[in-house]
């Protein structure tokens, strides 16, 4: 029984301590840890709005945290969510502008054109190291750069300005119910679209001869190999995949959190964080839609920790989300001690 | 009784399996204790229980008369206890030093590491016990008898005088054997104490004092080797019988299944390993490749089976060119293939028993239909070949990881015989096997053969090579240098033809006289 419990266990205990020791250290810095959780509650939860803009903040995180947890899984390493991310929501943004299509036609495609970018710009790095054998870290890094210029230089181009026009209504995944729901929060409709993306990804990797093949390489290439794998082929079609999701993650930000891109200074920091939400996850496809919603929850309701009475810098929720990762990557520690603690009641 | 190390009563419990199970062993200072068992008997479970990778459920152990707690592996580098696993825990890509002092690292004032002064301890340890080892070589690159010399240093740097082996002689060519025995009795001359775990009888007869027989997690008797035999200890571990040279109708072979010829393999360095090699194997026959490890045997196996390339000649399987084809073409040709190396190659160790038995034909009907996995279909076959090849396993859910290494082996051995290949390549399929699996795993290669099919055989055990096989193919350098007839050879023969004399028959002694001298030259 303690085996099937741990996967969930575990995060939760690192939750409890990662806010435990989260409030220490408010305390020591001179607030008031109790007003600032309440505040945080408030934020995450307090009414309509901020639950619409919470899951608004969430829907991106599972799509980032998916990518990273996919190529996990088949053992590559994909730190270019971020860049894939970007080009994605370019993508989308730019068929949204260009089509005059109506909109069961026009929101597919610009979805479409999203996954198809993120995959691009992740097959190049596939490829790479498929054939030549480059290590998909330093290329997928040096690749979230190149997202960003190469989106900034294309938006000047297409729209004279920093900013595009805003995408057709018929490409916009917004939904007036959930807005009037809402209180008019940006809250639109690509949870859905991140939820069936999970249940797919769940389903190649658990249920598919593909999964299988996928997952072999991640274990072991040598076997993959002897078992009469196309192991090059594996990792492009790996990469692939986990491009397509990123890029997925580009498209709810530009179909539906913002409807337009805007050229940018930096990353937007969601891939980033997706490495963060897949840790949380366990790299396992429901996993990560839990830590998506954590992740998500606090770095949205922190916005609410340094108004007044509580008055906490937003930086310190950033540590708080620190320690909790801690605490949830060094899980072993967890089950060692849950180990030892079973074991002195067992034999008593 | 003067005992460095009792285990009493201890009992381990995987879930509600019970490895061991109420078991004792008393190792007496300056013996070699041998432990014996079956496939998953319980034998590593133990020994991790007295290196303090496992915490025991009950019973009691006492280091040197004092009742202790090991709860992990310092507390027993600090008791003196070292253990040489089954499967060596080494870091490839650091130097042997490097690998040695990992953890106990000697340091400069400032705090870096002085690995001189580690290098000089090294090669004093090595000079005191016959450990021949490269200090500055790097793991990857060096043979697996060096890389247990290295295992084994580990565990003396640190103080050891309680040495566990693991298995030690599963991996080794019959040289490095012979290497490691002498070792071995060096280390008990220099007052250390040893627990050694071997399936192989004849080693436990050559340097054993006493040996414990270990049966499904149970100790059964333990017995002063001079007071016992090899068929005794056979009929004590597996409980019943054993008979050790397989019963075997004449061969009767019929059409060539594999035709090699003129075949060249270069290995990773670049270096031509397969020179011009020529051979052939036909349906109702087991070919034999008798050679010293190195020769070109890997390199052969490799580009039969599609992993390597052939630099040039030519590979026919039932009468198809598969020269350079893919790994799975040439499966889907009729090819079976028990890989060398279990862990690197036959498993995905944390793919579950059932999926490692589908790795070869995951992707056909039934057990997938239109790129779905049909998990019923593939856990109802794991659960039949399960019980034909007897792996024991908790369930077929089981990780291959949590199997003991026996077991995993049958499981390769179960996957490739039951999809029936025209030819079958067995790579030393029985190491690590106990004598009942291994007279198991014979009689199933024979009965492949009886059916028609054909069997290739590599094996470092002559003892294997000569039981077995209709045919045995000696090679050497690259090259097949004689096929002989097992019935018409013996050890001493074999032995001069693997070191590369061709003997001529109708002048036998004369060849053998000529050869001891040659050697004396050399
Ligand atoms: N970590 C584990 N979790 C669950 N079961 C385990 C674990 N380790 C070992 N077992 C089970 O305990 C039994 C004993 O395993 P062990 O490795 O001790 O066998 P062994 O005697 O060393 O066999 P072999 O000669 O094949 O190496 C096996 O059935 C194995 O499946
Ligand atoms: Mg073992």
């Amino acid at each position: 029984m303690s085996k099937r419990w741990t996967p969930i266990l575990i995060p939760v205990l690192a939750v409890i301590l990662g806010l435990l020791v989260g409030a220490v250290i408010i305390a020591i810095s001179g607030y008031n840890p109790i007003v600032g959780y309440a505040q945080l509650w408030e934020g995450i939860f307090g009414d309509s709005y901020v639950i619409g803009e919470s899951i608004r903040q969430i829907t991106p995180y599972v799509l980032a945290g998916l990518a990273v947890a996919f190529a996990f899984k088949t053992g590559l390493f994909n730190i270019g969510v971020e860049g894939q991310l970007i080009v994605g929501w370019f993508a989308a943004v730019y068929v949204g502008i260009s089509f005059d299509l109506p909109a069961y036609i026009h929101l597919p495609l610009a979805i479409l054109a999203a996954g198809l970018a993120g995959a691009f710009w992740a097959f190049i790095p596939g490829i790479l190291k498929a054939k030549l054998g480059v290590n998909e870290v330093v290329v997928t890094i040096m690749l979230n750069y190149t997202a960003l210029h190469v989106t900034n230089a294309l938006i000047r181009s297409i729209a004279k300005g920093d900013t595009t026009e805003q995408i057709a209504q018929t490409a916009s995944l917004r939904i007036p119910f959930f807005e009037e729901i809402t209180q008019y929060s940006r809250l639109h409709g690509g949870i859905f679209i991140a939820i069936l993306t999970v249940i797919i990804i769940w389903f190649i990797l658990e249920k598919t001869t593909l999964g299988y093949e996928l997952k072999a390489a991640g274990f072991s290439q040598d076997a993959s190999k002897y078992a009469g794998m196309n192991v090059p082929r594996n990792i492009v079609i790996s990469m692939v995949i986990s491009g397509f999701i990123a890029g997925l993650a580009g498209a709810m930000e530009g179909l539906g959190t913002f409807e337009y891109v805007s050229t940018k200074t930096a990353m937007t920091g969601i891939g980033f964080d997706g490495i963060a939400v897949a840790v949380l996850g366990g790299n396992n496809p429901i996993g990560v839609v839990f830590g998506a919603i954590l992740f998500g929850a606090l770095k949205y309701g922190s916005l609410n920790m340094p108004n007044p009475p509580a008055q906490i810098p937003e930086e310190m929720i950033s540590v708080i989300i620190a320690v909790i990762i801690f605490f949830v990557a060094s899980g072993y520690l967890f089950q060692w001690l849950y180990e030892k603690f079973s074991k002195k009641k067992g034999v008593k | 009784m003067d005992y460095v190390i009792e285990m009493l009563n201890i009992t381990k419990v995987f879930g509600n399996f019970v490895a061991n199970d109420n078991i004792t062993l008393q190792l007496k200072k300056g013996e070699i204790h041998a432990l014996l068992g079956e496939n998953g008997a319980g034998k590593s479970t133990l020994m991790n229980v007295l290196f303090g990778l496992y915490q025991p459920d009950g019973g009691e152990i006492r280091v040197k008369g004092k009742s202790v707690k090991i709860t992990d592996p310092n507390v027993a580098n600090d008791l003196g206890i070292g253990m040489v696993h089954q499967h060596f825990m080494l870091v490839d890509t650091f130097t042997v030093t490097e690998n040695i002092i990992l953890g106990k690292e000697p340091k400069h004032g400032a705090g870096t590491i002085d690995i001189k002064s580690a290098a000089e301890e090294i090669t004093r340890l090595s000079e005191l016990y016959g450990l021949e080892v490269d200090p500055y070589a790097v793991v990857a690159d060096i043979s697996v008898g060096m890389q247990q010399r290295v295992e084994i240093l580990k565990t003396l740097y640190r103080g050891a005088d309680i040495l566990i082996f693991d298995e030690p002689t599963a991996s080794l060519t019959p040289q490095e054997i012979i290497e490691l025995i002498d070792i071995m009795k060096k280390l008990i001359s220099e007052g250390k104490s040893i627990i050694l775990i071997t399936h192989k009888l004849k080693e436990i007869m050559e340097v054993a004092d006493r040996v414990t027989v270990i049966r499904r997690g149970k100790a059964i008797k333990t017995l002063n080797v001079a007071e016992t035999n090899p068929t005794e200890l056979a009929s004590l571990m597996v409980g019943r019988d054993v008979v050790f040279k397989t019963e075997k109708k004449p061969a009767n072979p019929k059409e060539e299944v594999l035709k090699v010829e003129n075949l060249v393999v270069k290995d990773y360095r670049g270096v031509d390993k397969v020179k011009n090699l020529n051979l052939s194997v036909r349906r109702g026959e087991i070919l034999g490749i008798a050679g010293v490890d190195g020769n070109g045997q890997t390199e052969l196996i490799e580009a039969i089976t599609g992993l390597r390339r052939v630099e040039s000649g030519n590979i026919t399987l039932v009468g198809k060119d598969i020269t350079n084809l893919k790994p799975r073409k040439i499966t889907e040709t009729g090819l079976g293939h028990i890989p060398q190396d279990r862990h690197r190659h036959g498993l995905v160790l944390n793919f579950s028993v059932g999926e490692n038995f589908v790795l070869q034909s995951y992707y056909h009907e039934p057990f997938s239909k239109i790129g779905v996995l049909q998990n019923r279909e593939i856990y109802n076959y794991a659960n039949k070949l399960i019980e034909e090849y007897d792996v024991r396993t908790q369930s077929a859910y089981e990780p291959a990881r949590a199997l003991s290494g026996g077991n995993q082996q049958k499981v390769i051995i179960g996957r490739e015989i039951d999809r029936d290949p025209d030819l079958l390549i067995a790579a030393q399929p029985t190491r690590g096997l106990d004598v009942g699996a291994i007279e198991f795993i014979h009689k199933r290669l024979i009965e492949q053969r009886d059916n028609g099919k054909a069997v290739l055989l590599i094996s470092f055990e002559l003892d294997e090579v000569m039981n077995v096989s209709d045919r045995i193919a000696v090679i050497f350098d690259g090259q097949i240098l004689d096929i002989v007839n097992p019935k018409e050879t013996n050890e001493q023969e074999l032995g001069l033809l693997m070191a590369g004399h061709k003997v001529d028959r109708d002048n036998h002694q004369q060849m053998l006289d000529q050869a001891v001298k040659k050697e004396g030259e050399e």
